[in-house]
């Protein structure tokens, strides 16, 4: 399916208010372009009633693979290019639409460690390749336990199973953007962080990613 | 290990000339507040006089400790609490920790950071100034962040934070003139709001509305309510239904429509998001040299956490306590005090004072002969336990100063797996070869309650304490392999039970996760006063059991009970090969552990090689006790308890005659 750009940032904003914001309906008038909305009504996308605006079944899943691209290209930007999140906006906005290809996409979201949220937070919609929880040799972004022994890298997210963990981490002050070396692997892993050695087990040391230098 | 701190007369460095002839009637009470192992037990010691334990490992302070001073004419308690990492609490400790700084309604919060680590520790600091209670931010271990290149510009923390920021080096007492000066002036005038870090736009309007719909009173700032309530902070919902039960709902309906637009945890999303507001602050106040350098203390650091240098070390460790405790210690002292000094002189004198002095055969009895407070009682407190507890307290204080312990964990944690612990248990593992119930105390460390319980049982099954092993080291040191057959039965019941009970047990895997503390040379001042206070914490425990057992052995005595009972054990005692006249040894055995084998090294003259292992095996085996059961009723309940109790008893004795079959049938150690 061929869809202007134009239509896909409408899809996400209207993705975004009935499905992030539950919001029941977008008023027709925020659509300035008839064609965008002729465009869209046509690939029955959309539906209109006369509250206004909401995506159609086939919509949503649309939609939500613009979203994913938007925000896997956020990711790309902010974790390999540094760039702060106002300034990858723009990249990210144009970028998203070059991710068409599901091979291409994928392929991003696998060199990124199958991120679960954006820079800024929200939540990114899976695909194939995480569910599947791919592994392909040239990723940058590692699990902790899958580095070398003396690597040394950045912290770029935490996913661990359970909130518990999650909350362990941040007490002793793993956080995204901290310098973390791993200094040995068994028989646990201990690793520096800022001026503190920590000793965690695999499990742990599994939930933190980390982009090696 | 908890003490109330006798009131004291340290003075305030500063006095107040007399200014305030009427004293506020009222106390005022500190609070000292911080990560764990961050000093705060050091300032509690200087600031109250008192002394409270100091280790080097975290979570030292398992309980609470108060002390009342003065400081310039005002009356202060100063509370030490556990450590905490955030307010918003994960182990029980902290949970105790937040509870004071909730209730407690302090003049003064004393925020204590280790300086090195200035970055990660001010998500405490912050989140104590947004509650709004008066705050002092203290860095401490100052030295050892400037020996690491390290330079604080104090006026511009003091600024950012708007907070009052002293340093210090605790264990050097530099600083500490300082910090009394400012707690005085903070006493007398007050302290200004400190600053508020903002968390972004959408964290902030929904705090915003949160704080606009409570009505109620809360012991802290409404805006510190709302970003816990937002971090699904579970006492404070309910502190929230109960002051405001109108809107609790509304509330929750706004935490609710927050929550579904992050991906993640709201309280990750806060810490995110206040971590970035931190580094910004460490950049414009702290100047750090880059990484550190792999300096000599890195370097012993690196050969104690990998297992090819590690493990050797290890050993070393254990053979060094042996020869400390079960050789110095179990003989030669316990020879001299108990040989030269109870046998040669005490007793016989006393015995002899008695038979001159005192007609009454029963009275005589309850303080000398067999069964007497000093002959028995007084004699196995003083000249069998207390050589050889002492010499371990002071071995495990030079242990734990040094830094050592968390990286001999990080190094069992593997093997403590497979018995359902974590490595983090080995703290309270080791303790319990000094004290079984100070082990059992420490146990509240662990983060899951199926890991207290597993520690809580090991400690009662298979952890001998030190007068227990020196006395078995003593007695057993004829005969290598009958050590060894001891160790290893030992070794393998506590791996087979613990496995049992990891799977039996119901709770999920334990994590393992620790912070290494720097490796430093212990101070022998703290070493001693440690031992000292340990010893005397010991003696509290020890003595007044001892006197009573004493007691009750002699009413047992003269009541013929004693030998009743003696003869009730005969068969038990058949079945394990042994005498009759070993069965005392196991009486003694319900009063305490240490006092049974301490038994068994006075009749180890009468028994074969093999009867004293399997006397040895099951007393270590057998129940734990009297303070021990006391400490785990306290700690764990009833229904555990006697659960543990059920299943030991007869455990130890089945043991004992599996393994009397075992020698008898090999042929071997007789």
């Amino acid at each position: 399916m061929n869809i202007s750009e134009e239509a896909e940032e409408v899809l996400e904003s209207l993705w975004i208010s009935q499905i992030e914001k539950e919001k029941s309906h977008f008023k027709g008038d925020k659509i300035d372009e008839k064609t965008v909305f002729e465009e869209l009504k046509d690939l029955n996308l959309i539906k209109q009633d006369k509250n206004g605006i909401r995506l159609t079944t086939k919509g949503k899943e649309v939609a939500e693979g613009v979203i994913r691209r938007h925000r896997l290209a956020e990711r790309l930007f902010h974790d390999l290019i540094h760039m702060s999140k106002k300034k990858m906006e723009s990249p990210a906005c144009r970028f998203e639409h070059l991710l068409i290809s599901g091979e291409v996409e994928e392929g991003v979201c696998t060199l990124l460690g199958h991120p679960r949220e954006c820079p800024h937070g929200r939540r990114i919609p899976k695909g194939r390749c995480c569910r599947e929880r791919r592994q392909k040799a040239g990723r940058v972004i590692h699990p902790l336990s899958e580095i070398k022994r003396g690597g040394k890298g950045k912290v770029i997210y935490i996913q661990a199973e359970d909130h518990n963990t999650l909350k362990k981490l941040m007490a002793m002050g793993i956080l995204p953007g901290r310098k973390i070396t791993l200094i040995q692997k068994s028989p646990s892993f201990v690793f520096s962080i800022g001026r503190t050695q920590i000793a965690v087990d695999k499990e742990i040391a599994s939930s933190i990613f980390v982009r090696t230098e | 290990m908890s003490r109330k701190v006798h009131k004291s007369k340290a003075k305030s460095s500063i006095e107040n000339k007399g200014v305030e002839q009427d004293q506020e009637k009222e106390t005022h009470k500190i609070l000292l507040v911080g990560y764990p192992n961050v000093g705060k037990s050091v300032i509690f010691n200087d600031l109250t006089g008192a002394y409270v334990v100091v280790s080097n490992y975290p979570g030292t302070t398992v309980a609470v400790d108060r002390g009342r001073t003065e400081i310039s004419g005002k009356k202060v308690e100063i509370i030490d609490t556990p450590g905490m990492y955030s307010l918003l609490p994960i182990t029980e400790e902290e949970r105790v920790a937040r509870e004071i700084l909730l209730t407690e309604k302090p003049s003064l919060v004393i925020n204590i950071l280790d300086a090195k680590n200035i970055d990660r520790m001010l998500h405490l600091s912050l989140q104590l100034i947004e509650t709004g209670l008066p705050v002092i931010t203290v860095l401490n271990m100052i030295d050892e962040a400037q020996a690491e290149g390290m330079e604080f510009d104090i006026n511009a923390l003091e600024e950012t934070l708007r907070t009052p920021v002293v340093m210090t080096a605790a264990t050097k007492k530099e600083g500490l003139k300082e910090l009394r000066k400012v707690i005085s002036t903070a006493l007398k005038v007050g302290l200004a709001p400190g600053h508020i870090v903002r968390l972004g736009p959408e964290i902030e309007s929904t705090v915003l509305k949160i704080e606009n719909l409570l009505q109620g009173q809360y012991p802290i700032r409404k805006r510190a309510v709302a970003l816990l309530l937002l971090q699904k902070d579970s006492d404070i919902e309910s502190l929230v239904k109960q002051k405001d039960p109108e809107v609790f709902d509304k509330v929750n309906q706004i935490i609710d429509d927050v929550s579904e637009m992050y991906a993640r945890p709201l309280d990750y999303v806060i810490t995110n998001s206040r971590q970035k507001q931190i580094d910004k602050l460490v950049d414009r106040t702290v100047i750090s040299e880059g990484e550190k350098p792999m300096d000599l203390k890195e370097r012993i650091n690196r050969a104690l956490i990998r297992p090819s240098t590690g493990i050797p070390i290890l050993i070393m460790v254990i053979l060094g306590l042996y020869f400390l405790v079960g050789v110095n210690g179990a003989g030669e002292l316990v020879d001299f005090i108990e040989g030269n000094i109870f046998e040669d002189h005490i007793n016989p004198a006393l015995n002899g004072f008695l038979n001159d002095h005192v007609p009454w055969e029963p009275a005589r009895g309850l303080i000398g002969g067999e069964f007497g407070i000093i002959t028995l009682g007084l004699r196995y407190a003083v000249a069998i336990i207390f050589p050889i507890v002492g010499i371990f307290f002071l071995a495990f204080s030079l242990l734990e100063d040094s830094g050592y312990l968390p990286r001999l964990s990080l190094l069992i944690d593997r093997i403590f797996k497979r018995i359902g612990l974590s490595g983090r248990a080995v703290i309270p593992m080791t303790l319990g070869l000094g004290c079984d119930t100070m082990g059992t105390l420490v146990t509240r460390t662990l983060e899951t309650k199926k890991e207290q319980v597993l520690a809580t049982l090991l400690l009662a099954l298979a952890i001998p304490c030190s007068a227990q092993l020196g006395v078995i080291f003593g007695v057993l040191s004829i005969s290598v392999l009958a050590l060894f057959t001891w160790a290893l039965v030992i070794f393998i019941v506590m791996l087979f039970i613990g496995w049992l009970g990891s799977n039996l047990i119901p709770g999920g895997k334990p994590q393992f996760f620790m912070e290494l503390p720097p490796l430093r040379v212990p101070k022998l001042s703290n070493v001693l006063v440690k031992t000292y206070t340990r010893m005397i914490w010991y003696f509290k425990e020890v003595l007044p059991l001892f006197i009573v057992a004493s007691v009750l052995l002699w009413l047992g005595d003269i009541t013929g009970m004693f030998s009743s009972l003696v003869r009730g054990l005969e068969p038990l005692m058949g079945a394990l090969g042994l005498p009759g006249s070993a069965a005392p040894v196991f009486i003694y055995g319900f009063f305490r552990r240490d006092y049974g084998a301490a038994g068994l090294y006075d009749m180890s003259g009468t028994l074969s090689i093999a009867q004293l292992t399997v006397t040895a095996v099951t007393l270590t085996l057998f129940i734990p006790c009297i303070a021990q059961v006391m400490m785990m009723y306290k700690e764990r309940g009833k229904k555990i308890t006697l659960g543990i109790i059920a299943f030991i008893f007869p455990f130890a004795f089945f043991v004992g005659y599996l393994l009397n079959i075992i020698l008898t049938t090999l042929g071997v150690l007789i």
